[in-house]
């Protein structure tokens, strides 16, 4: 039986990890290499980095941060933030990286997606969506873009589904009103697209508790859960939140 | 011991590299079957869609390369993408594969409410006591990426099955020809170790 998975995210700023609330209030926490190898050693069974690097010449920093993980941790690991071509995903598959995840850039040129796709297969693109609760649109959510900063006119059932269609392979769905309140998921988001898409859904934004983690899981129907700060800050360990989860009768893999 | 990583441009190598780099295998990943002649084991990875797969194979000669290999006995180990067009059809672009092992490759029916691909972890089921698995626990999960399954003719050959909808041949044997349908160089520790046992046949 395929086994839910617990994604850890790292969120990286010129080459270390940091971690804001809803987008602001960065501060670095660590060194990503030595974070994802820690993490890959406590059983996580995939890893994202998300580059928040603002100035595109130091975006090399992050390469090496991918083919340094790449000798070391042999789980999937998927990057964002930042790749608007089909050379900046190239280089950052060809470092090791499974997967790319492309948010704003796909919502600003959606071929992106596509070009992706035909170079590596739907199952390296990743589409990150950030959803804002709007009741003006179709789903209740709508689709913003660069860091939570810009509205679109898309509705996020709306956009998910044309991004599969273009060759997407995955989602990450994050909820900008529930990201870093700790307070939990947006389980009605994650179901809503969920049970609309055939891709496989990843909830992201709000997690505090494990039990969090259980509801997005069961409830929520998403795929796989992201966390950051429930373990960034040594809250909780992979293990005890996948010990609560297998009691809680969600399968989850405990054995690595 | 030499091995030899098949490159036919289907998808990244990197991992797999890393992987043999980690485990101290010396390795020459090869772009042409005349690169690999010397190997004294194959890695057949591959990522990507059959039919594509399929043209880049026989333009380059692979497909009479691996046949022999596979006949003079030289074990080969095949990922993903590699354990399924080593078989002898796929419902990918039906496309005629290998046909290194009998038996055909089929989608997973996304109609059943399956998510398609299967993206994630699973355990796979022995069916049969291999060196391959030597070392690891029946719980130890491994991680899966493919929209398309394996349907050996003669189920001798499977040494391990997996559950998604249906239960498919996720590990095989075939004289010295191994293959998997998950990624050894992503599934962490047990992955590894999987790498270990072919690399010490």
């Amino acid at each position: 039986m395929l086994q839910k998975r617990i994604v850890v995210c790292l969120d990286v700023r010129n080459g270390k990890t940091t971690k804001g609330i809803r987008f602001r209030e960065n501060k670095d926490i660590g060194d990503p290499v030595e974070m994802a190898e820690a993490y890959y050693r406590q059983g996580v069974d995939e890893l994202v980095f998300y580059d928040i690097t603002a100035s595109a010449e130091k975006r090399s920093i992050m390469i090496d941060v991918v083919k340094k993980t790449a000798q070391k941790i042999f789980i999937p690991f998927c990057v964002g933030g930042g790749l608007a071509s089909l050379d900046d995903i190239c280089r950052v598959i060809d470092a090791g990286a499974e997967k790319v995840s492309l948010n704003s850039q796909a919502v600003k040129n959606p071929k992106l997606i596509e070009e992706g796709a035909a170079r590596y297969g739907r199952q390296c693109m990743v589409l990150g969506v950030d959803a804002l609760k709007d009741d003006r649109m179709p789903s209740g959510y709508r689709v913003v873009i660069n860091g939570g900063r810009t509205q679109t006119d898309k509705d996020v059932l709306e956009w998910v589904k044309e991004a599969e269609d273009r060759g997407a392979g995955e989602v990450v769905l994050n909820s900008i009103d529930a990201d870093g309140t700790c307070g939990g998921y947006e389980i009605r988001l994650t179901k809503t697209v969920s049970e609309n898409v055939s891709i496989p859904v990843v909830a992201s934004g709000g997690a505090g508790i494990p039990q969090h983690l259980t509801e997005v899981l069961t409830e929520g129907k998403a795929d796989a859960a992201l966390i950051a700060s429930m373990v960034h800050y040594g809250t909780y360990t992979t293990a005890q939140i996948k010990a609560e989860l297998a009691a809680a009768g969600v399968s989850v893999r405990l054995h690595w | 011991m030499l091995v030899g990583i098949v490159d036919y441009r289907a998808g990244n190598l990197t991992s797999v590299c890393s992987a043999l780099s980690y485990l101290r295998i010396d390795f020459i990943v090869g772009r042409s079957p005349e690169l690999l002649q010397k190997c004294d084991k194959l890695i057949f990875p591959g990522v990507g869609e059959a039919a594509a797969a399929m043209k880049t194979l026989r333009s380059l000669g692979w497909d009479d390369f691996l046949k022999e290999r596979i006949q003079g006995g030289v074990p080969m180990l095949g990922i993903c993408l590699g354990h399924q067009i080593i078989f002898e059809k796929s419902e990918e672009g039906n496309t005629d594969c290998l046909g290194l092992i009998p038996g055909e490759v089929r989608r997973f029916d996304s109609a059943a409410g399956l998510k398609v691909p299967q993206i994630g972890w699973n355990t796979v089921e022995r069916e049969k006591e291999s060196p391959l698995f030597d070392g690891i626990p029946q719980d130890a999960g491994f991680y899966f990426v493919h929209s398309y399954y394996t349907v050996p003719s003669d189920s001798n050959v499977i040494l391990g099955t997996t559950d998604y909808g249906v239960r498919f041949a996720s590990a095989v044997n075939f004289g010295s020809l191994f293959s998997v349908q998950f990624h050894p160089e992503k599934s962490g520790r047990f992955g590894l170790r999987v790498l270990e046992n072919f690399l010490k046949f």
